[in-house]
């Protein structure tokens, strides 16, 4: 049932990306616990456009966890502390009265602060570009049904496809490594018949490009499990490591 | 093939799980051997004196040290890289979800424990045996005491564990090894891609007993030679 | 008077298309080099549509507002696509997929593009399968379908509930391969404030740097408009928070014509509003009615119980629930067009039989389904729409019924386009829900996915060519021609009067007050009065707007109020020119019901003698009301009739 809370939020301001941040402390009483977070930082933003002071920055589009724009670090976790979500998915009933909330972007080499709470995230964009497609052009396809897959084989690759690209996996790991996201992709194209001609090149193309944007390398403390929104599972870190390491002895 | 092993992120990370492997299947060798210390310490001095400077047992003592040193070399380099990629600024709040193993965030740290500890192991009783026989076969002069109890294994377990610091520096030591081993287990196979959601758990298990035994193999031989020395 | 010609081609139904595609002009892979395409948006009909243009060879410039041409809204659509398979075998055609969607539509799309939607419909399937889209499968290993409302076969195909997320990450693959090969250039965080028209033709585009916030220009022989819906204009609604309808706008006042604004569609099932502060409206695809059903209580005091928290919804007896849509519509029952289902709740909540606390709510229950099929069964086909419920509503859907209620979701109108799909204005093309082509007055479900793939793989990269064939012999020009400047220009004096207001109230306050007009207004029951009091208000929010708005921050610096406060100024905009095309429209026809037409059971009454035609509004300047030009729609192939969901 509906109730509201005082909260506390310590928000790390940025000008821009070159600029150096620090935390500002903002107070906000009577927030209502069916507010979503965002809505909560809407509430913020518009109490600081009457005070004439600049609203704070920050990605966010579909507001129903499926776009992968949002990206705030909260109290210590990507997309806050509750499970299987986006943060705009999170809603206040899981913070007390009078927490303070600790809210940061997204802090990784590879993926530098534009302003506030945004980030930017093209390095995932341009490990999809290195090979994360089947290499095939519109039209003069067989049909759909040309070629049957096992159910529980098209039910894994969706499991991995459901990836919405947002970064938290890299985010939440200690190594900075992105192997969640890149062995989602690769996982999802190397079960799947269309994409199997092409998998050992995409798995090697796509982890050279994820090294050569800075990104570290993965020590498997699953942390990028635990925080992925979509709940991929690192076994298809496994594949993907099977994947590339066929690949590499064939050559 | 070119150098994927230095060059990509997976390459090195099969270095590591393969040294790692190595290792484990070093330590389960060690482990067992010692066992043979509690049934019967003469039997267990024919085991050093066959392990002794011979060509065969130096070939595999420099791969193994190889094994450690490349393992080691690599820890450091993946940490700086790391690091490097988390960038400049550090999360103020952080949290580990509860699915995270303590043991897989502080691989470096029980590493380096694990290495002080297996410093100190080498000059216990690898100083003192191996290494005496090796100096005397390239002519070095050695005292002949120190020569005559090169083989004897025994009576080094014997000497080290009844001194009480000594067992507990190794029983840390080997604490160490225990999480170092938890995580490395199913980690090295989960590198080599010898995993799936089905194995996961069952790595992580079949992991967790064969680290807990190893350990407790090397524990009971220290933990019963020194109640040995208190009681006789 | 302005004619208008949707150059349709001769020939039967069935033949338009192949007829089309024989006889249109083709331009030669050399020139293709040489020639330079806008595309401008990445959603379904976007991407597929740069990365077509891009395979084919075409220079191309892709614009996205978002940090990454995945996020485009597409990627929320829940439920499935359409096509023409018949693989169930339950008689689906393609023929019946066009009628179907004829019908859906209320008698006011254009037969000849919905006949070529539905006959290219299955080649998406093929496509996208093609991609590695991890459609459902069936055990056998071949691809599973489910129903969905406005018809009696099962012809959607589906990705869990996340098919529109799995059709534009293929697109969104073919798109990045191409960027890889340099054939598409991508600008992200980028959003288009006007287009360019040099002789007539539009050949480029200014557009700001959001990150930066400088504006640039950018050349192409030909512009493709695929920037999707206005349904922002209502503040509330299920779009994304960055979809607008600016691009409609710009292009309507440079003289694209703006056809059926008033077609907006109230999409049923959606997570009812909870507070002022809410944000957006929450989606629950339609594939939920395949086994949810829908009521309330068939007696006023329980639902008055209900909502005073007295009674709970499990607690009410099987008799004493109004299943209304199954009562009224026993052929369709739950499946019901999606404008029929939105207005018989609202007859239910308006009648005092609503739920939650605010009474504007109704039921779609599982438990009939849970105990026929299994809970495993029903969380396989819905888990994750169960979780989102629960995670934002805090409460279980398979132990309770979901509360669901009416919201605006997608709008069937927009710029108008010939079945070329070019606008009135040359080189300018819309495709995708930013143009107004083929869904009439009413969208069924799983049919914008397939139509903005369909404009986007197969229709546009075809029809492009007849246009560019002719304009293979213009160089790339220089963006320093007067036009480019000129165009600048005003965007920069149109930023520079919005900065300088520096009035009172934040963007949102005066978005969420036009939201309250249209949706009070111009929303889902529309009257003379009602329209009247809309064009009135929204003139009294302009003013409010332009003379009192405050816009913190650099205006040329990244400055995230300042983009809303340009969308906004052209929702204001949208939203008149929604409620003067209501007004002219004195009939109901799906998504726009007038009150005033209705039928004795209350469905929408159409009048064909009158209105059987698109509305195209031409804009004639800021003090005028613009031209009405009317595209009269002839029916050929089908007999309209009255729709009928019942028998």
């Amino acid at each position: 049932m509906e109730k509201s809370i005082n909260i506390t939020l310590k928000v790390w301001r940025q000008k821009d990306a070159k600029a150096k941040g620090a935390f500002e402390t903002y107070k906000l009483d009577g927030i209502s616990t069916d507010t979503s977070f965002l809505e909560m930082l809407d509430i913020l933003n518009e109490k600081l456009i009457t005070e004439r002071k600049e609203p704070i920055a920050f990605d966010h589009d579909c507001r129903e966890g499926i776009c992968g724009m949002c990206s705030l670090y909260i109290n210590g976790h990507p997309h806050g502390p509750d499970e299987d979500v986006t943060t705009c998915q999170l809603h206040m009933r899981k913070f007390k009265d009078g927490e303070t909330i600790t809210v940061e972007p997204w802090r990784l080499a590879a993926f530098p602060v534009i302003k506030d709470l945004m980030v930017n995230r093209n390095a995932y964009d341009q490990i999809i570009q290195a090979g994360g497609y089947v290499s095939i052009n519109t039209g003069g396809v067989p049909d759909a049904n040309a070629i049957a897959i096992p159910k529980p084989i098209a039910d894994e690759a969706m499991d991995a496809a459901a990836c919405i690209g947002c970064g938290a996996c890299a985010a939440a790991c200690k190594n900075g490594s992105a192997m969640l996201f890149v062995s989602a992709k690769v996982s999802q194209l190397a079960l799947l018949p269309q994409g199997k001609i092409e998998a050992a090149a995409r798995a090697k193309a796509m982890v050279a490009k994820m090294d050569e944007l800075g990104f570290g390398n993965c020590t498997n403390t699953r942390a990028c499990e635990a925080e992925c929104p979509k709940s991929i599972s690192i076994s298809h870190i496994a594949r993907l490591n099977r994947e590339f390491l066929c690949a590499k002895i064939k050559d | 093939m070119n150098l994927f092993i230095v060059n990509s992120s997976i390459g090195r990370k099969l270095v590591m799980s393969i040294t790692g492997i190595c290792l484990i299947l070093f330590l389960t060798f060690h482990m067992s051997m010692n066992l043979v210390a509690l049934i019967s310490p003469k039997g267990y001095n024919l085991v050093c004196e066959f392990l002794g400077a011979n060509w065969y047992a130096l070939v595999a003592t420099i791969f193994l040290a190889l094994g450690f040193i490349i393992h080691m070399a690599y820890a450091f380099l993946l940490f700086l890289q790391n690091k490097k990629a988390r960038g400049n600024n550090a999360y103020a709040v952080s949290a580990k979800p509860k699915e995270v193993e303590w043991a897989s965030q502080n691989m470096l740290v029980l590493g380096i424990v694990v290495a002080a500890f297996l410093l100190l192991h080498l000059y216990n009783f690898w100083a003192k045996m191996q290494l005496v026989e090796l100096m005397h076969q390239l002519g070095v002069n050695v005292c002949g005491d120190a020569l005559s109890k090169s083989a004897d294994g025994a009576y080094h377990i014997a000497a080290t564990f009844q001194d009480p610091i000594y067992v507990i520096l190794y029983l840390v030591g080997l604490g160490a090894l225990w999480f170092h081993l938890t995580h490395g287990f199913w980690s090295a196979l989960q590198t080599i891609g010898f995993n799936n959601q089905l194995w996961f758990n069952r790595w992580k298990c079949i992991g967790t007993i064969y680290a807990t035994i190893i350990v407790f193999g090397f524990a009971i031989v220290a933990i019963a030679y020194f109640v040995k020395s208190v009681c006789c | 008077m302005t004619t208008i010609d949707a150059k349709i081609p001769k020939g039967p139904l069935a033949e338009k298309w192949k007829e089309y595609k024989a006889h249109q002009k083709l331009v030669n892979p050399s020139n293709k080099r040489r020639l330079d395409i806008i595309v401008v948006g990445t959603g379904l009909a976007g991407a597929s549509a740069a990365a077509s243009l891009g395979e084919m060879g075409f220079n191309v410039l892709n614009f996205c507002i978002q940090d990454s041409p995945r996020r485009a809204h597409s990627i929320a659509a829940q439920g499935g696509i359409n096509a023409a398979k018949n693989y169930p075998n339950d008689g689906d055609s393609v023929y019946r997929l066009f009628y179907d969607t004829i019908k859906g539509g209320d008698y006011r799309a254009r037969e000849a593009n919905v006949y070529r939607l539905a006959e290219v419909s299955n080649s998406i399937i093929d496509q996208c399968v093609a991609q590695g889209v991890p459609f459902a499968r069936e055990y056998g290993g071949l691809l599973d379908n489910r129903s969905f409302g406005g018809a009696q076969v099962s012809r959607t195909f589906y990705a869990k509930g996340q098919t529109g997320q799995q059709l534009l990450l293929g697109a969104y693959s073919a798109l990045s391969r191409q960027i890889k090969k340099g054939s598409v250039k991508m600008y992200s965080r980028y959003e288009m404030l006007d287009v360019v028209i040099i002789e007539g033709r539009a050949r480029g585009i200014i557009a700001r740097n959001l990150v930066t916030g400088k504006i640039e220009r950018f050349f192409a022989h030909a512009v493709v408009i695929g920037t999707g819906g206005y349904g922002n204009a209502f503040f509330l609604s299920t779009n994304a928070m960055a979809s607008n309808g600016s691009v409609a706008v710009q292009v309507y006042k440079k003289g694209a014509y703006f056809a059926n604004p008033c077609y907006a569609q109230i999409h049923p099932t959606c997570i009812p509003v909870h507070g002022e502060f809410q944000s957006k409206l929450t989606l629950m695809s339609e594939s939920l009615r395949n086994d949810g059903r829908i009521w309330v209580p068939k007696k006023k005091e329980d639902a008055e119980a209900i909502r005073a928290g007295k009674l709970k919804p499990t607690q009410i007896k099987e008799d004493d629930r109004d299943y209304y849509l199954e009562r009224r519509y026993p052929a369709f029952g739950n499946l019901v067009p999606r404008d029929v289902a939105s207005r018989a709740a609202k007859e239910r909540c308006d009648a005092g039989f609503g739920v939650n606390a605010t009474g504007l709510a109704v039921y779609l229950d599982f438990s009939e389904a849970i105990n026929r099929l299994g809970k495993d069964v029903v969380a396989a086909k819905y888990g994750n729409l169960f979780q989102m419920y629960e995670k934002i509503v805090d409460e279980n859907p398979y132990e309770t019924p979901m509360m669901i209620y009416p919201a605006i979701h997608y709008t069937m109108g927009g710029i108008w386009v010939d079945y070329e799909l070019q606008t009135s204005i040359p080189g300018l093309f819309a495709i995708g829900e930013a143009n107004f082509s083929d869904h009439g007055a009413n969208r069924l479900g799983a049919s914008a996915l397939m139509q903005g793939l369909a404009d986007g793989y197969f229709v546009l990269p075809y029809t492009i060519q007849n246009y560019l064939a002719d304009q293979i012999r213009v160089p790339r020009l220089s963006t320093d021609a007067p036009e480019f400047v000129a165009a600048e220009k005003e965007v920069n004096d149109k930023v520079k009067k919005l900065m300088s207001v520096q009035g009172k109230r934040s963007v949102d306050s005066i978005h969420k007050e036009l939201g309250h007009v249209m949706w009070e207004c111009v929303g889902m029951g529309r009257t003379k009065e009602t329209l009247e009091k809309a064009l009135a208000r929204i003139k009294e929010i302009r003013k409010e707007f332009w003379s009192n708005v405050y816009i913190p921050g650099d205006g040329s610096l990244m400055n995230n109020e300042l983009e809303k406060a340009l969308r906004v100024a052209d929702f204001i905009e949208i939203g008149n020119l929604m409620a003067l095309d209501g007004l002219n429209r004195e009939e109901s026809c799906g998504g726009h019901f007038r009150e005033e037409y209705q039928t004795e059971e209350g469905e929408a009454l159409r009048k064909d003698d009158k209105f059987s035609y698109a509305s195209c509004w031409k804009y004639a300047g800021e003090e005028s009301d613009p031209e009405l030009i009317k595209e009269v729609l002839d029916y050929e192939f089908i007999v309209r009739q009255q729709r009928n969901y019942k028998s």
